[in-house]
This record gives C-alpha cells, sequence and structure tokens, in this order.
C-alpha cells in the first residue's frame, strides 16, 4: 500500500498487454474485446443499406462521443488526475471518493474544503491517508521483528509479510488473494469490496487489490467492474444498451435527447431505451408498467387476433397495414383494423379512427361502469400503440420484399438511382410508425384541451397518411404500374415525413411553453 | 485445499479445547475430511430457552473460509424463535451477506447463542408456513431479507 501510487493504473495497463501477449490463457478476454469492437465498427455499412435509423435526425446543438472500453478508462483516469491536481491525495483514494459523489467533481470540492474532513472520509469507507500513514508507521515499527498468525487460515508469518489496508486489518497474501478473488470472480463486486476483517467496512482500494491479485484474469475482471460503475454513476455517461456492445456514450449536458452508438442502435441518453419521441421518460415508464400489470396484459394478447367485423371469420394479421380485407372469398370486406370499422371512410377527412369519444365514456354513471370505462380508454392506447409496434416488426420484411421489388424494376429499364424512393418511402414509413406508436402513449397521460386537441388532429393526419403509404408500398406496387405509382408515393412520404415533423414541433413547442397537462402526478 | 484443511484442524482443536459456554462439538459427527459437523448447543440459563436442547450442523465448502459455511438447526428440537424457521434455517446475516473469512464456527456459536438469548417471545417468524413450502434445501441459496436485527 506504501508503493508509488502512479505505478497502479501504469501497471494495470501493463498487465493487460502482457496478457495480449501471453496467447491462450487470456484470449477470452482483451483478445475478444479487441474482436468485438473491430466487428461493430463494420456493422453500421452493413445495416445502413436497409434500416430507417440512418433517416433520424439529431439535433446539432446536442453533441456526443461513443467510447470504446479503452477510452472510458482512460477518460476516468483524466478525470481522477484532474481532480488530484487539486485535492492531492493518492489516485486510488480519489477514486472511490469520485465514486462516492457519483463522478461530480464540483461536490467533492464543496465537501472537501467544507472544513472538517473526517466525516467525508468515513462516510466513504476509507480512511483518510493524512493519519494512514502515522498508524503504518507505527505499525512497521512495533510489529517487524515478530511472528504473527493470519487468522483466516491459521498459519503464522513474520509480521512484516502479512497485510491490509489502512484499518490495521492484517492478513497473510495469499488469503488477501482468495478473499479478493471470490468477491470479484463469484460475487461480481469491484468497487464494494470491503476489508476482510468482520463488520469493517473499510473499502479496499484499486491499488491493494491490483497488488494482491495473482490472476491476470481476476485483475481484468476487477478492471471491467470499476469501468462498469464508473459509467454507471456518471451521469454524463451511459453504456449502449445492445447487449453485446460494450461502447458507452458520453454527453456534455442532460437533455431529452436521441444518441446513436456506433453499432447503429439509437436510444434515448435519459433512460437508454429506443428513442421514444414524442412522450418522455417517465411517462414512457408508467407506461410500460402499466402493460407489465397481469390482468392488462392478458386482455391485449386477446386484442392480437380479431373477427372479421362482416363474416366473423378469425383474422390474424400479417403486415403493417391496417387495411384489413377479408380473406373469406365469400365475405371480402373492408374494414380498419384498428377500429373495425368500415375501411372506406378512413381515406377521406372525416376519418377519426384515432380519437377515442370521451364524451361517451363519461357518460357512464357508476363506479363499475366508470372502471370500465378506465379499462376501455385504456384498451384503446394499448391496442393502437400494439398495433404499430406489431407492424414495426414486420419492417425487415417489408425492407426485403421492397428491396425484391427495386432489383426487378432495374431489370426493367429502371436506373438505380429511379427505384431509390422505394427504399426512402420505406425509411419514412418505419419513422411514422415508430412515432406515431408513442403518440398513443402520450395521448393515453394527455388532459382534454386546446392544444391536446390540436395534438389529436395531427396524430390523425398522420396515421391516415401512414396508413396510405403503408398500402402502397405493401399491395399496390407491381411492375406494370411503376412510373404512374412513383409519384403518388413519393407525394405521400414527403407529406408523412412533413407530418411527421409538424407533430413533434407541436409537441415541443407545447413542453417549452408547458401547454400539456397529465393524468397523471409525475 | 491445503489451507482450508489446517484452517478447520485450527477450529476444531479450539472449539474442543475452550469451547463457547453451552456449546460442545458432537465427535462422531466430525468426518476424517472434516467437511460436516455437528455441535451441541444448550440453551443459556435464564433465558427462555433454559434447559432446552438443540443440534447445529455446519457443512463447509471446499472453498471455506472464503465462502461461508452452511449452518441449520436438525434434529427433534429446532427453537421456537422469530429469526429460526422450523425447516432449522436460520435468519442470520453473518450467514450470507455479512459473512466474513474472518469468523469462525466459534463466531458463529457465539451469536447464535446471544440471539437465542436475547429473544424475549418464542415465535416463528411471521412468514415460516410459506418459507418451509418454498425454500430450497440449501439456506444459502435464499435471498433473506433480514428481519429486524433486535429480536
Ligand atoms: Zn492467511
Ligand atoms: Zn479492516
Ligand atoms: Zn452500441
Ligand atoms: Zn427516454
Amino acid at each position: 500500500m506504501e508503493s508509488e501510487e502512479e505505478v497502479l493504473y501504469n501497471e494495470s495497463e501493463e498487465e493487460e498487454e502482457d496478457e495480449d501477449d501471453s496467447g491462450n490463457e487470456s484470449s477470452g478476454g482483451d483478445d475478444d474485446d479487441g474482436l468485438s469492437v473491430a466487428l461493430l465498427d463494420s456493422e453500421p455499412t452493413v445495416s445502413a443499406n436497409m434500416s430507417s435509423k440512418d433517416k433520424m435526425d439529431f439535433d446539432e446543438d446536442f453533441p456526443f462521443e461513443v467510447l470504446t472500453t479503452e477510452q472510458i478508462m482512460q477518460h476516468m483516469q483524466d478525470c481522477i488526475k484532474e481532480v488530484n491536481n487539486v485535492v492531492q491525495l493518492p489516485p486510488t483514494i480519489t477514486r472511490i471518493l469520485l465514486n462516492h459523489f457519483k463522478w461530480d467533481k464540483e461536490k467533492l470540492y464543496e465537501r472537501y474544503y467544507d472544513g472538517d474532513r473526517g466525516p467525508l472520509f468515513s462516510e466513504a469507507h476509507i480512511i483518510d491517508p493524512a493519519e494512514a500513514y502515522n498508524n503504518q508507521q507505527i505499525k512497521k515499527l512495533s510489529y517487524s521483528h515478530e511472528m504473527e498468525t493470519c487468522i483466516i487460515c491459521c498459519r503464522d508469518f513474520p509480521a512484516s509479510m502479512l497485510t491490509g489496508l489502512a484499518c490495521g486489518h492484517r492478513f497473510c497474501k495469499d488469503c488477501w488473494n482468495h478473499y479478493l478473488t471470490t468477491k470479484i470472480m463469484e460475487e461480481g463486486m469491484g468497487n464494494k469490496i470491503s476489508c476482510a476483517a468482520h463488520a469493517c467496512d473499510i473499502l479496499v482500494d484499486d491499488q491493494t487489490v491490483m497488488n494482491l491479485i495473482t490472476d491476470n484474469k481476476v485483475k481484468l475482471r476487477y478492471q471491467h467492474l470499476i469501468t462498469n460503475s464508473f459509467v454507471e454513476c456518471n451521469r454524463l455517461l451511459r453504456w449502449c444498451p445492445k447487449p453485446e456492445c460494450s461502447h458507452s456514450i458520453k454527453v456534455q449536458y442532460l437533455d431529452f435527447q436521441p444518441v446513436k452508438c456506433t453499432c447503429g442502435t439509437i436510444f434515448c441518453f435519459l433512460c437508454g431505451e429506443n428513442w421514444h419521441e414524442p412522450v418522455k421518460c417517465d411517462l414512457l415508464k408508467l407506461w410500460r408498467k402499466k402493460c407489465d400489470d397481469d390482468s392488462e396484459t392478458s386482455n391485449w394478447i386477446a386484442a392480437n387476433t380479431k373477427e372479421c367485423p362482416q363474416c366473423n371469420v378469425t383474422i390474424e394479421k400479417d403486415g403493417g397495414c391496417n387495411h384489413m380485407i377479408c380473406k373469406n372469398q365469400n365475405c371480402k370486406a373492408d374494414f380498419c383494423w384498428q377500429c373495425l370499422g368500415p375501411w372506406e371512410p378512413h381515406g377521406t377527412s372525416w376519418y377519426s379512427c384515432n380519437r377515442y369519444d370521451e364524451h361517451e365514456a363519461k357518460a357512464a354513471r357508476d363506479a363499475q361502469e366508470r372502471s370500465r370505462a378506465a379499462l376501455q380508454r385504456y384498451l384503446f392506447y394499448c391496442n393502437r400503440y400494439m398495433n404499430h409496434m406489431q407492424s414495426l416488426k414486420f419492417e425487415h420484411k417489408l425492407y426485403a420484399s421492397i428491396k425484391e421489388k427495386m432489383e426487378e424494376m432495374q431489370q426493367h429499364n429502371m436506373s438505380w438511382i429511379e427505384v431509390q424512393f422505394l427504399k426512402k418511402a420505406v425509411d419514412v414509413l418505419c419513422l411514422c410508425r415508430e412515432t406515431l406508436m408513442y403518440t398513443y402513449v402520450f395521448a393515453y397521460y394527455l388532459v382534454k384541451n386546446n392544444q391536446s386537441i390540436i395534438f389529436e388532429d395531427n396524430q390523425k393526419d398522420l396515421e391516415s397518411a401512414t396508413e396510405t403509404l403503408s398500402e402502397y408500398l405493401e399491395r399496390d406496387i407491381t411492375k406494370d404500374n411503376i412510373v404512374d405509382i412513383k409519384q403518388k408515393v413519393q407525394d405521400k412520404y414527403r407529406y408523412c415525413d412533413s407530418r411527421r415533423k409538424v407533430l413533434l414541433q407541436h409537441v415541443h413547442e407545447g413542453y417549452d411553453k408547458d401547454l400539456w397537462e397529465y393524468s397523471v402526478k409525475l | 485445499m491445503a489451507s482450508m484443511q489446517k484452517r478447520l484442524q485450527r477450529e476444531l482443536k479450539s472449539i474442543q479445547t475452550e469451547p463457547p459456554p453451552g456449546v460442545s462439538i458432537n465427535q462422531n459427527s466430525v468426518g476424517s475430511s472434516l467437511t460436516q459437523w455437528i455441535v451441541d448447543m444448550e440453551g443459556a440459563s435464564g433465558t427462555l430457552y433454559e434447559g432446552e436442547k438443540f443440534q447445529l450442523q455446519f457443512k463447509f465448502s471446499s472453498k471455506y473460509p472464503f465462502d461461508s459455511p452452511e449452518v441449520t438447526f436438525i434434529g427433534p428440537n429446532i427453537p421456537i424463535h422469530p429469526h429460526v424457521y422450523s425447516n432449522g434455517h436460520i435468519c442470520l446475516s453473518i450467514l450470507t451477506e455479512d459473512w466474513s473469512p474472518a469468523l469462525s464456527v466459534q463466531s458463529v456459536c457465539l451469536s447464535i447463542v446471544s440471539m437465542l438469548s436475547s429473544c424475549t417471545e418464542k415465535k416463528r417468524p411471521p412468514d415460516n408456513s410459506l418459507y418451509v413450502k418454498t425454500c430450497s434445501k440449501n439456506p444459502k441459496k435464499t435471498k433473506w431479507w433480514y428481519h429486524d436485527e433486535k429480536v
């Protein structure tokens, strides 16, 4: 513990390099990382061919960086160094202190210069290095020539062979190694390993861990755990939510904004979920919780298959379009999957499939009817939310079939450039469906006011246009009518795109001016 | 693991020669590998358990003392106590989360004796019947939420 503090981080870096060289044993660790980074780097170009995500617009005023595991480590060391220039503590102690303050250095400075350092150090479960130094000196003098028993393994050692933290509890190096290895490998602890003595809460610092552990695999795992707690505690960092991705995103300030990892994943920086504009994280979280509730879940599962409103044949949806045509040859009813009403009015201006009739619901008189109405209201929004989500799941299918059509057309005298509008149209369609999906979560919690009516009008326009576009793409295009339909498709996707922007813009304005009222307290 | 044998031998010797009051090792129960012991325990005088006899079983894994021992009451008399389930499982934090390799059979015995001695009302944990029906055989697999330590 009394060796050069600077050595810790440098030494650990060397260890990692050693491991790279040592071959077999270590190939599960560092090499793997290198490989996955390489794979991930190449991935965006693969998925870029066919994904709506690339069309997402990012706010230029919200810069963010994608960091690799190595860059995260470096960033952590930079943070420690910066603070150390001010507080002048051993780096490993600084890391524990910073971790205690969730890597908010201002808070650390505030407490550190507040006057009394004692409570600060005991709260962070470390011993003030200024005091620790004195203790160690005394101990070294008094113990150096005696034999001492390690109370864990019960073996006797010259006192100088036992070691411990500044709390003064001493054990042999073997026992420390076993103890730390068990904590790290079996309990997955990194940041919060305390002294091996019973009821001692003093935390083991990184340098002690690095000095006492003999197995490089364990050291590497420890570093991963420390890096992980650095990212998890740091408000300006977030891991990419894709399970096999090891990157993290670094932002400069917190805001409700989408970020994009080099692996292609786009997510909400604030909550880590898929980007969910226009609804904000807290409402979405409430919604998800509600959807997870069993009694309600079973209700919407039942809603995934429906009966034809005309002939009662059971129908399962197999495409994204909500315009259903019953396959029963004797029926062929045209209807809307969402409201089961006839399809015909949906294409016209009095399309009102998106709006639940609040007036009717209010007519419910007694409590039972009210609760039924609440459930119906929920099911109404949930159904539409699930519908768009379902449709999005067919995204890949649609991309594949459009790709086929594009290739076919190129064999019939159309150039590559001329058929690109189809891909663009699917991009827009998917973006619109995603936005629509989250508009129903937003709408569910919205209290009716003038602005919410405008919002629902925007939602209606976007939904109606999106359904038309979907229908063009899924059903109407053949190689014979391509020239005629091209103009229609282009007009429609441009219209969809602009309606989506209008809707989002309106919601943002509402956020800025505080115009939205919610039915729940946040 | 050699270090574990040495440590268990030491522990066995010390509990034989200077056992804590009311505690004695059941010699027949200790096999040559030392991985399983039974400790006889007597309710301390002046407590609710005065005159009662209990048996505690210790099982040590190959990772002992870095891994905590599995400790349960066995035999015909399981103490009726708010932290002891009728199947012998004990809700005591040093047996799982707060275990430290610096603890020992002696210190576990002492903790259990003091847990029994401080009891003011003989009763089973409130969730006893549900727990006994659903728990794993190994109490270490239970994710305990610790009952109020003061009881
Ligand atoms: Zn030892
Ligand atoms: Zn200690
Ligand atoms: Zn990623
Ligand atoms: Zn979010």
